[in-house]
C-alpha cells in the first residue's frame, strides 16, 4: 500500500513539475479546471457570464497598461542613453484617467445589477427545503411533505489519513444526497444550528451562509439531470474540510418515486422504536452511529481531545445514571460545542449510541437504553 | 550632542537598558523593524506548515484542530505582528528625517507603544501551548465560532489585540502629532513627501478603526464570560452585527496596511526614474478619498450573508468606486517612469513588481466587487490569492523595497546588489507560483481554511506548496543580506546614496547620526 501511495506521489509530483516546464496545462486531467464552472442554472450562468465580461474587460485594461509600462522600462532605461525629463504634472491627462474609468466602472454596474437581480428572485417556487447546518454535516427538510434527513460525508477516516488509499469519490460522497428533481424552481431556505456555516453548490451559483437564528434564501432550476458536488465555505470549526454537499437532480417521476420511498421508511421506521433490542444489537448500531457523530469530536477511541472535547471513556456521565446521559445527549449543553442531538438523531440511534458509549471502551455500566427509553424521556420533558 | 548611544563596549547592561528605555526615534524605528521581520519569520513558519500539509490531499502532518490554528495564528502575525510593525518603524526612522524634525513628537509613548507590542505577541504565541490549544476561528474570528465554540484560550486572545489596538492607536497619535507640529520652516503640507503623507492618513484610519477592533472583541468577552448575548441570536443578539463590526474595522485596516506601502513606492520610483513624481498633488487627494472610501464599502465582505438586495446594490457599486483612486495612482507611477533615465536596483525591482502585482490583485478586487459573482468567488482560493496579491505582493514587496532603499543611510554601508537581485527573483518567481495556481483553485471550487480537499485539485495545491517554499527561502536570504551588510558592507560616504534621491533624509551624512535636525533646516 505504501508503495502505491509512493507511485501515486511521484507521478503527481513529476505531473506537477511538467506543469512548471511547460507552464500550460495537459489534457491528461480533465478535472484540473482553471475556470469557474458555467453550471446548469440561470444563476450560475448568470455569475459565469459576469465573471468573464469583468475578466476581459481587466485583461484588456491589464494588457494596455502593463504594454505601456514594459515599453517605457525598455525604452526610457539609462543604460540606453535615456535622459530624463522633468516633467510632473499634466491637468488633461489627469483628468482623462480619472473620467475614463470612472465611466468604465459605469458600463460595468448595469450588468453586474441584472446579474445581481437574477440572483435574487427567489419568489414563487415550486418546492420549498430547510437546509440546516450542523457541526460537521447538512440537514434537508422537505418541507410540507415530512421528509427530513442528515446528510455526512461517507469517506472514511482511514481514506483521509492515509491508511487506505482514496476512493475517486474522495471528500465528495456523503451518506445521503440532497434530491431534487429537474425542471422546478427549488428554494433553499439556509440556516445553521451551532456555527455560520455556508451552504455552497457551485453549479447552481448558489452560497448562502448558514446563520443560527437567521434564515437565507436562494434557489435553483436545472433540466440538466445529474449530481453535483459542493462544499461548505465558511469556516465552522475543525472539521470544515469534512462537510461537503452533493444534490442529485432527477427526473419528475423518479423524484416522486424516492419521495414516495422516503416517506414509507418513514413510517417503518416508527415501528421499531418499540421493539426490545439485545445488547449486541444496539452495540452494532451505537458503534456505527457513534463513530458518524460523536467520533468527531470525542474520537474514535472516546479520549477526546484534552482541553477541548471532554473524554467518554472513563468518564463520570457515561458511567453515571442514564438519565443524566441521556440528557446531555438529547437536549446537547448550552453554551458549548456539546449540541442537541433530539433532531439530529432517531430514537433508536439515540439510545444505542448512548449504550454503545456506556458499554465501549472499558466502560461496562452493564444496564440497557431502549429506544423507548429515549421516547419516554423526550415525552416527559 | 548630548551622547551618543550605548554600545556593547559600554557593557550589556548599559547596552540593554539603551534598548529598553530609549526615546531615540531611530533606536524605536529599528527595534519595530527586527521585531516584525521576526514575527514575519514567524508567520512564515505557519505558512510553511499549511502548505506542507496542503502539499498533497488527504491529512499527513497535523491535524484538522491544529490546521486552523495555524491558518488563525497566520494571519493574525503578518497582520498585526509584521507588516503593521514594519511600516511603523519605516515611520519612526523616516517621517522625523524627512520633515526636518529632531525626534518623534511623543518620545516617551513611542517607546510604550513598542516595548507593550512583544507582551501582546508572547500571550497570543503562549496559547499554542495551551490546553485548548490556539485561536481555531480564523483571523476574521466570526461569531458565535469564537464565542460560545471557541477554546478557553480565546480570552488570552482578545487580551492581546486590545494590547495591539493600544500599542497601534498610540503610534498613530505620535505620528499625527509630529506632523501636524514637528515640521521643518517651509515644510508645508503640500512639500511633504508623499511616504509622510500616507503615513498621516493611515494615522487617522487606524485612530478611528482601532477602538472599533477593541469593541468588537470587548463585546466577545462579555458574551464568553459575563452572559450578554451581543452575538447570539438565541439571547435576542445577532451573529451577523458580529460581522458588520469587524469589517467596519477590518476593511479600513487593509488600507492601513497598503497606504504607507503606497508611500514607499512614490518614493522609490522617482529615485531610479531620475525624474519627479508624476501628479504629486492628485496622489495625495487619492489617497485621501481612498481612506475616506475605505470607511463606507465594509459589507462587500459579506455579499452571502443574506442582506437586503438594496444592500448589495449599495456595498457593489461603492467598492467600484475605489477603483478610480487606485487607478489615479497607477497611472501615475507609471508616468513617473515614462520619459525617466531608469535604472534596475533591488529596490526599483521591488517597487515595480510592486506596481504590477498589486494591479493585478486590484483587478481581481474588481471582480470581487461584483456581488453576483462573489457569490461564487467568496470563502475560496480566489479570495485568498487576492489578498496576498494586494497584501504580499504590495505590503511585503513595498517593506522590502524600502529597507534596501534606506539600509546604506541607516547603517552608512551598502548592501550587497548581486544578492539583493537573486533574492528579488526567487521572491517574485516564487510568489506567483505560489498564488496565481489559487485564483485556478478558488474558480474551481476549493473554499479556503480547508485543511484537505478532494482529488481534483491536488495538482495546482501541490504547485503552490513548492512556490511557497521558494518564496520562504528568498526571506532568508534577505535576512542573510541585510545582517552581512551590517556587519561586512562596503561603507558607503555619500550621503545622497543613490543619484536620482531627493528629499531632506538625503541631506543627513551617511550612516545619518543618533541625532538629526537638532537646529530645523530650511526648506525653500
Amino acid at each position: 500500500m505504501l508503495k502505491r501511495a509512493q507511485a501515486l506521489f511521484l507521478r503527481r509530483l513529476g505531473a506537477v513539475l511538467a506543469l512548471v516546464a511547460v507552464g500550460g496545462v495537459s489534457a491528461e486531467n480533465a478535472t484540473r479546471q482553471l475556470n469557474m464552472p458555467q453550471g446548469v442554472t440561470e444563476v450560475s450562468q448568470a455569475a459565469y457570464d459576469i465573471h468573464m465580461i469583468m475578466m476581459w474587460i481587466c485583461t484588456v485594461i491589464g494588457v494596455a497598461v502593463f504594454g505601456f509600462m514594459f515599453y517605457v522600462m525598455y525604452a526610457h532605461r539609462k543604460s540606453r542613453g535615456a535622459v530624463a525629463e522633468n516633467f510632473h504634472e499634466n491637468i488633461v491627462v489627469e483628468l482623462l484617467w480619472t473620467i475614463v474609468p470612472a465611466i468604465i466602472l459605469v458600463v460595468m454596474a448595469i450588468p453586474a445589477t441584472t446579474a445581481l437581480l437574477k440572483v435574487y428572485d427567489t419568489e414563487d417556487a415550486d418546492i420549498d427545503i430547510k437546509v440546516t447546518g450542523y457541526q460537521w454535516k447538512w440537514q434537508y427538510e422537505y418541507l410540507g411533505e415530512g421528509v427530513k434527513f442528515m446528510s455526512e460525508l461517507r469517506t472514511s477516516q482511514d481514506e483521509i489519513y492515509g491508511r487506505e488509499p482514496k476512493g475517486e469519490h474522495y471528500l465528495r460522497e456523503v451518506t445521503e444526497p440532497l434530491v431534487i428533481p429537474a425542471g422546478k424552481k427549488v428554494r433553499f431556505l439556509i440556516t445553521g444550528n451551532d456555527v455560520i456555516h455556508s451552504w455552497w453548490v457551485p453549479d447552481f451559483g448558489v452560497k448562502r451562509d448558514a446563520i443560527p437564528g437567521l434564515f437565507t434564501s436562494a434557489w435553483a432550476k436545472t433540466d440538466q439531470v445529474g449530481t453535483y458536488v459542493g462544499e461548505c465555505a465558511e469556516l465552522c470549526g475543525k472539521d470544515h474540510a469534512f462537510m461537503p454537499v452533493v444534490v442529485e437532480v432527477k427526473e419528475q417521476a423518479e423524484y416522486d418515486q424516492w419521495l414516495a420511498a422516503k416517506k414509507q421508511e418513514a413510517a417503518a421506521y416508527a415501528s421499531t422504536i418499540g421493539k426490545q433490542w439485545t445488547s449486541d444489537e444496539l452495540m452494532a448500531k451505537g458503534e456505527e452511529v457513534y463513530n458518524r457523530s460523536c467520533a468527531g469530536c470525542h474520537m474514535q477511541n472516546g479520549q477526546g481531545i484534552p482541553g477541548v472535547f471532554p473524554a467518554l471513556k472513563d468518564s463520570a456521565i457515561a458511567l453515571g445514571p442514564v438519565e443524566e446521559h441521556l440528557r446531555i445527549v438529547v437536549d446537547g449543553v448550552n453554551g458549548t460545542a456539546m449540541q442537541s442531538f433530539a433532531d439530529q438523531l432517531s430514537e433508536v440511534d439515540l439510545a444505542a449510541v448512548v449504550h454503545y458509549e456506556r458499554n465501549a471502551w472499558g466502560n461496562d455500566v452493564g444496564d440497557i437504553t431502549q429506544p423507548v427509553d429515549v421516547l419516554n424521556y423526550k415525552q416527559g420533558q | 550632542m548630548a551622547h551618543g548611544p550605548a554600545t556593547m563596549a559600554d557593557g550589556w547592561i548599559k547596552y540593554a537598558s539603551r534598548w529598553l528605555f530609549t526615546t531615540n526615534h531611530k533606536d524605536i524605528g529599528t527595534l519595530y523593524l527586527w521585531f516584525s521581520f521576526a514575527m514575519f519569520i514567524l508567520g512564515g513558519a505557519f505558512a510553511m506548515i499549511i502548505r506542507a500539509e496542503l502539499f498533497q490531499p488527504g491529512m499527513q502532518l497535523i491535524n484538522p484542530e491544529f490546521f486552523n490554528q495555524m491558518t488563525t495564528m497566520h494571519g493574525l502575525v503578518m497582520v498585526f505582528g509584521a507588516i503593521m510593525p514594519a511600516f511603523v518603524g519605516l515611520a519612526n526612522w523616516l517621517i522625523p528625517m524627512m520633515i526636518g524634525a529632531p525626534d518623534m513628537a511623543l518620545p516617551r509613548m513611542n517607546n510604550l507603544s513598542f516595548w507593550i507590542l512583544p507582551f501582546a505577541f508572547a500571550i497570543l504565541v503562549s496559547t499554542l501551548f495551551m490546553e485548548g490549544g490556539g485561536p481555531n476561528f480564523g483571523w476574521t474570528f466570526y461569531a458565535p465560532l469564537s464565542t460560545t465554540y471557541a477554546p478557553d484560550t480565546v480570552n488570552y486572545f482578545i487580551f492581546g489585540v486590545h494590547i495591539m489596538g493600544a500599542s497601534s492607536i498610540m503610534g498613530s497619535i505620535n505620528i499625527i502629532a509630529t506632523v501636524m507640529n514637528m515640521r521643518a520652516p517651509g515644510m508645508t503640507y503640500m512639500k511633504m513627501p508623499l511616504f509622510v503623507w500616507t503615513w498621516v492618513i493611515t494615522a487617522f484610519l487606524l485612530v478611528a478603526v482601532m477602538p472599533v477592533l477593541a469593541g468588537a472583541v470587548t463585546m466577545m468577552l462579555m458574551d464568553i464570560n459575563f452572559g450578554t448575548s451581543f452575538f447570539n441570536a438565541a439571547g435576542g443578539g445577532d451573529p451577523v452585527l458580529f460581522q458588520h463590526v469587524f469589517w467596519f474595522f477590518g476593511h479600513p485596516e487593509v488600507y492601513i496596511i497598503i497606504l504607507p506601502a503606497f508611500g514607499v513606492v512614490s518614493q522609490i520610483i522617482p529615485t531610479f526614474s531620475r525624474k519627479p513624481l508624476f501628479g504629486y498633488s492628485s496622489m495625495v487627494y487619492a489617497t485621501a478619498s481612498i481612506a475616506f472610501m475605505s470607511f463606507i464599502v465594509w459589507a462587500h465582505h459579506m455579499f452571502t450573508v443574506g442582506m437586503p438586495i438594496a444592500g448589495e446594490l449599495y456595498f457593489m457599486y461603492a467598492t467600484l468606486l475605489i477603483a478610480v483612486p487606485t487607478g489615479v495612482k497607477v497611472f501615475n507611477w507609471i508616468t513617473t517612469m515614462y520619459k525617466g533615465s531608469l535604472t534596475f536596483e533591488t529596490p526599483m525591482l521591488f517597487s515595480i513588481a510592486f506596481v504590477i502585482l498589486f494591479t493585478f490583485g486590484g483587478f481581481t478586487g474588481l471582480m470581487l466587487s461584483i456581488a453576483a459573482a462573489d457569490m461564487q468567488y467568496h470563502d475560496t482560493y480566489f479570495v485568498v490569492a487576492h489578498f496576498h496579491y494586494v497584501m504580499v505582493a504590495g505590503a511585503v514587496f513595498s517593506g522590502t523595497a524600502a529597507v534596501y532603499y534606506w539600509l546604506p543611510k541607516w547603517c552608512g554601508k551598502m548592501y550587497n546588489e548581486t544578492m539583493g537581485k537573486v533574492q528579488f527573483w526567487i521572491a517574485f518567481i516564487g510568489f506567483n507560483i505560489t498564488f496565481m495556481p489559487q485564483h485556478f483553485l478558488g474558480l474551481a471550487g476549493m473554499p479556503r481554511r480547508y485543511a484537505d480537499y478532494g482529488l481534483q485539485f491536488a495538482d495546482w495545491n501541490m504547485l503552490s506548496s513548492v512556490g511557497a517554499f521558494m518564496y520562504g527561502a528568498a526571506q532568508i536570504l534577505f535576512l542573510f543580506n541585510v545582517v552581512r551588510t551590517i556587519t561586512h558592507g562596503k561603507p558607503v560616504e555619500d550621503p545622497q546614496v543613490w543619484e536620482g534621491a531627493e528629499g531632506l533624509e538625503w541631506t543627513l551624512p551617511t550612516p545619518a547620526p543618533y541625532h538629526t535636525f537638532e537646529t530645523p533646516p530650511e526648506v525653500k
